[in-house]
């Protein structure tokens, strides 16, 4: 097993007090964790316990009524979303929210929108300005395209993608902006063991080469327990459990509620 | 066979993101630029050209814009006309306003003024989705014509109604020399001219991060917004675009084309019919639009000359409603068989023609 | 005091006579929200249906000479075909499409029967009489016009009809299944183009209905599918899939339309009915994206 040279630092979010609500239904009660800086944190639980909604919030999608939630240091209850992607804060989704109408690599060239800056009338001109700032980010995009092997289908448009491989690229446009913090929902789910193996890969990679914070909802218990550092379990949108994998894997309440008696 | 691209490789980005990477299309359309801009003056007829050419190359124009708009960032519009008509009544006055202004800039001012009132009704866009915001647009469409139509200062407080365009001069500025765009075929050429910059200055927006932020908000707004799109600044911009293109085509339209300014020619059908051309030629398509105009175009000749040609001869407004029955059905048949239009049959055919004549 | 007692009751006529009018575009608001709760689809073609009734109900007429109400009955049943063609040749084919898409193909559809109409019965103006009565009627010294009166009436049967159909009888419970979810809908044994063909039939006869109305009112002609255009600021205010919402909607902008158009329209030239509806839709829709009685859109990513 090789040496984990990562440097786990200081508290890079921190979350207080959430409480989020869709008219009658609640979805998160009251639930505080943190995510240290360069480490990777797991969210587990039933389906409906409220992990994505909580990956909602910290993007800024949803607004929690109660709580407050600090990031690098600031401490806000809302956000725009947009705000939240040039804070650092990277996604994927349960659903692959991929751009349908277009190729592998403009999507992933999205994932660069926030550090395009030329206007609109460079690009009406193109030669110039635009088009070196194409040029460059269309390099940084192909060494993500190398990095996820996905060099074969860049011209492909994403809807004609099998599901894992979309998976993929959907990785890849949250990549390509360079987040200090990636959030990935169900980043496995639907895999085979192949798959799965190469999806634990690449997020470990990011993780220890970037030095990327992960953030990830999973319900693979084996991938959970490999490589997660610390584990954050909701039930019912409350919080039952949060510590290393092996504290909770031997959590009696997250047994009952979730591992069952196998684990 | 011919259409293959084997031993075409690109050996840089920058060749691979060329508009046309083929050679094989690059000479085509090289081939068609030609043709048009010296086939046509020389070989049509000044009936053909001002008939069929003028008003084909302007009315791309404007599907080109309202592709932009619902094609590119997919916010539905039917206020298509009322912008056209911003355009063409701004020109105007700038015209008669500042009568030094050489036409060029004139045009572009109405297509500005146009983009300033776009994206002025694109506002309610951020709130407003879908099928909604059509009616937000319907509601820029009839107020805009009912503002033409009642406020004077529009038409220079004209007794009869009807505003002649002022004729199309392009001046040396300090000197009385002038060259004056009066036949068909100088139109023709102007209105090309103006048409292909414009489009190739569309089609560099849509192949840079702005159009892919289109695209990506009509795709999938919030995931848009997620990663980071701005999602007012990019409907905006839009909007902007798209009524800006809309409004050189309306000026034209009225310039060029009719040489009167008249709020008839930018109303609801006028909406319909450039909708109509971006659906059958293929939504987000820079193509498409050019595709979808000339069929829409042509498909009134078509129907008046063929049944004679067939022996049958029809009154004329039984024409008129087989036009329409013929509109509906190719609608609903483009719908169901390819959605995305001729231009999409286009590439599916251009795929096929790379393997021919081996199916394999 | 004579005075504002006279503004007042011409301020009551002008609400009332816009009242009224708002009925009338209800009844083609109704066409809209029966479609589009039972398949999703914005029929955009609900205005050319409405004319394509009342043609060929005054062209039946004319032609074969009968009765109003046998021509009612063989128009029903021409909408009932129109509907059978429609499921048969469009929707059946568009079946898994995007709502855009299906919306534009009614745009076709309209374009069609538009034509088809003129083309049969040709396109001058008909004039619609059965009997209606119209004029104008005091009631307390308020001037009211018969004929909106009458609509009035002939829209609130038929809300109160479509609402017990809906509720109380197997199709309509069919119906309100489809609308909720088409794969469980056919996972019970409805047939969905059964469901869609009973719905555009219904719809058409509303539109039938509509047409006779505004048909007495301004005469059969090609601008009445242009009326259908106002219904569309009507379903904004309502939403798109209630039933009282289209009554409610199209009562506001009826009145709002015929009160801005007396009051505010001398100020600034007059002929503002023309766009007032679609601002005050637009304006509305700008606190309320989802109009008055339509559900809260909650997204989920």
């Amino acid at each position: 097993m090789l040496e984990d040279t990562r440097k786990i630092g200081d508290i890079l979010l921190d979350v207080k007090g959430i409480s989020l609500s869709f008219g009658a239904v609640k979805a998160i009660a009251d639930v505080s964790f943190d995510i240290l800086e360069g480490e990777v944190r797991a969210i587990i639980g039933p389906n409906g316990a409220g992990k994505t909604s909580m990956l909602n919030c910290i993007n800024g999608f949803y607004h929690p009524q109660q709580g407050t939630i600090t990031y690098k240091g600031t401490t806000r209850s809302q956000m725009k979303p947009y705000e939240a992607a040039a804070q650092g804060i990277g996604r994927t989704f349960q659903n692959v929210a991929l751009f349908k109408g277009m190729s592998t690599l403009d999507n992933i060239m999205t994932g660069r929108n926030l550090k395009m800056k030329s206007g609109i009338l460079s690009a009406l001109i193109w030669r110039g300005r635009a088009e070196r700032e194409e040029l460059e980010h269309r390099r940084f995009v192909e060494d993500i395209i190398n990095f996820l092997e996905i060099e074969a289908i860049r011209k492909t448009p994403v809807g004609r993608l099998p599901y894992g491989l979309q998976k993929r690229v959907e990785l890849g446009r949250a990549l390509a902006a360079e987040p200090d913090l990636l959030l990935l929902d169900e980043p496995m789910a639907g895999m085979n063991l192949e798959e799965k193996e190469d999806m634990c890969r690449f997020i470990l990679d990011v993780n220890q080469e970037f030095g990327t914070t992960i953030c990830l909802i999973e319900h693979d218990m084996g991938v959970v327990m490999d490589i997660s550092d610390r584990v954050l379990v909701l039930d019912y949108g409350g919080k039952i459990a949060d510590g290393t994998p092996d504290a909770v894997r031997a959590d009696q309440n997250v047994i009952d509620a979730y591992l069952g008696g196998g684990h | 066979m011919f259409y293959r691209e084997s031993g075409q490789f690109s050996s840089s980005y920058k060749q691979d993101q060329a508009i046309f990477p083929l050679r094989q299309d690059r000479i085509g359309v090289y081939l068609i630029l030609l043709v048009a801009f010296f086939g046509v003056p020389l070989f049509a007829s000044d009936y053909l050209i001002s008939a069929i050419f003028i008003p084909f190359l302007i009315l791309a124009l404007a599907a080109l814009g309202l592709n932009v708009l619902t094609g590119y960032a997919g916010q539905l519009s039917l206020g298509t006309g009322g912008f056209m008509a911003v355009g063409a009544f701004m020109a105007y006055k700038f015209a008669t306003g500042m009568p030094d202004m050489p036409i060029i800039l004139v045009l572009l001012m109405g297509g500005l003024m146009a983009a300033a009132v776009g994206i002025m009704f694109g506002i309610p866009s951020l709130r407003i989705k879908g099928f909604y915001l059509a009616v937000a647009t319907l509601a820029a469409q009839f107020f805009i014509e009912w503002l033409f139509i009642k406020v004077g200062w529009f038409t220079n407080y004209s007794a009869s109604g009807v505003i002649t365009a002022p004729p199309l001069a392009i001046g040396l500025p300090f000197t009385s020399l002038e060259y004056v765009f009066d036949t068909s075929t100088k139109k023709y050429v102007f209105t090309l001219s103006f048409v292909v910059v414009l489009a190739l200055a569309t089609k560099n927006l849509i192949r840079s991060h702005i159009g892919r932020g289109w695209m990506a908000i009509r795709d999938m707004d919030i995931a848009a917004e997620i990663i980071g799109f701005r999602p007012l600044q990019t409907k905006l911009s839009a909007f902007a675009v798209s009524s800006f293109l809309c409004g050189v085509a309306g000026a034209l339209w009225a310039f060029v084309h009719l040489g009167t300014v008249e709020p008839e020619a930018f109303g609801i059908n006028r909406s319909f019919s450039i909708l109509f051309m971006i659906i059958i030629g293929g939504l987000g398509s820079i193509m498409g639009a050019f595709i979808g105009a000339a069929f829409i175009t042509l498909l009134p000749i078509f129907l008046n000359n063929v049944p004679p040609m067939l022996g049958m001869n029809l009154a004329v407004d039984l024409v008129v409603h087989i036009e329409f029955m013929v509109f509906g059905i190719l609608i609903v048949f483009f719908l169901i068989v390819e959605p995305h239009g001729l231009a999409r049959l286009w590439s599916i055919g251009k795929e096929k023609l790379r393997t021919w004549p081996f199916p394999y | 005091m004579q005075d504002f007692l006279g503004e007042f009751y011409f301020f009551l006529e002008v609400l009332i006579s816009g009242l009224l009018t708002g009925t009338l575009y209800s009844l083609i608001a109704l066409g809209f929200v029966l479609i589009f709760k039972a398949s999703g689809v914005f029929n955009f073609a609900q205005g050319a249906m409405m004319l394509f009734a009342a043609l060929s109900f005054v062209g039946i007429q004319e032609k074969l000479g009968v009765p109003w109400p046998v021509a009612f009955v063989l128009a029903v049943l021409i909408m009932v075909i129109l509907a059978y063609l429609v499921d048969k040749l469009v929707l059946g084919k568009l079946v898994n499409q995007e709502p855009i898409i299906l919306f534009m193909a009614t745009i076709g559809i309209t374009f069609f029967i538009d034509g088809f109409g003129q083309t049969i019965w040709g396109s001058d103006i008909k004039v619609l009489d059965i009997g209606i009565p119209t004029g104008p009627l005091f009631i307390f010294d308020i001037l009211i016009d018969k004929l909106e009166l009458v609509a009035g009436v002939v829209a609130a049967i038929m809300v109160a009809g479509l609402a017990i159909f809906f509720s109380k009888t197997k199709v309509g419970r069919a119906l309100r299944a489809v609308a909720d979810d088409h794969q469980a809908a056919l996972s019970v044994g409805i047939s969905l183009h059964h469901i869609w063909i009973i719905v555009w039939s219904v719809a058409g006869l509303v539109g039938l209905i509509a047409g006779i109305m505004w048909g007495t009112k301004l005469g059969v002609q090609f601008s009445l599918s242009l009326v259908a255009l106002k219904a569309l600021p009507v379903l904004i205010l309502g939403g798109f899939t209630s039933i009282p919402g289209a009554i409610v909607g199209g009562l506001i902008i009826g009145a709002g339309e015929k009160l801005a158009e007396i009051y505010i329209g001398p100020f600034i030239g007059g002929a503002i009915e023309n766009w007032f509806a679609y601002m005050l839709a637009m304006v509305f829709l700008l606190f309320r994206p989802q109009g008055l009685f339509g559900e809260k859109i909650i997204e989920r990513v």
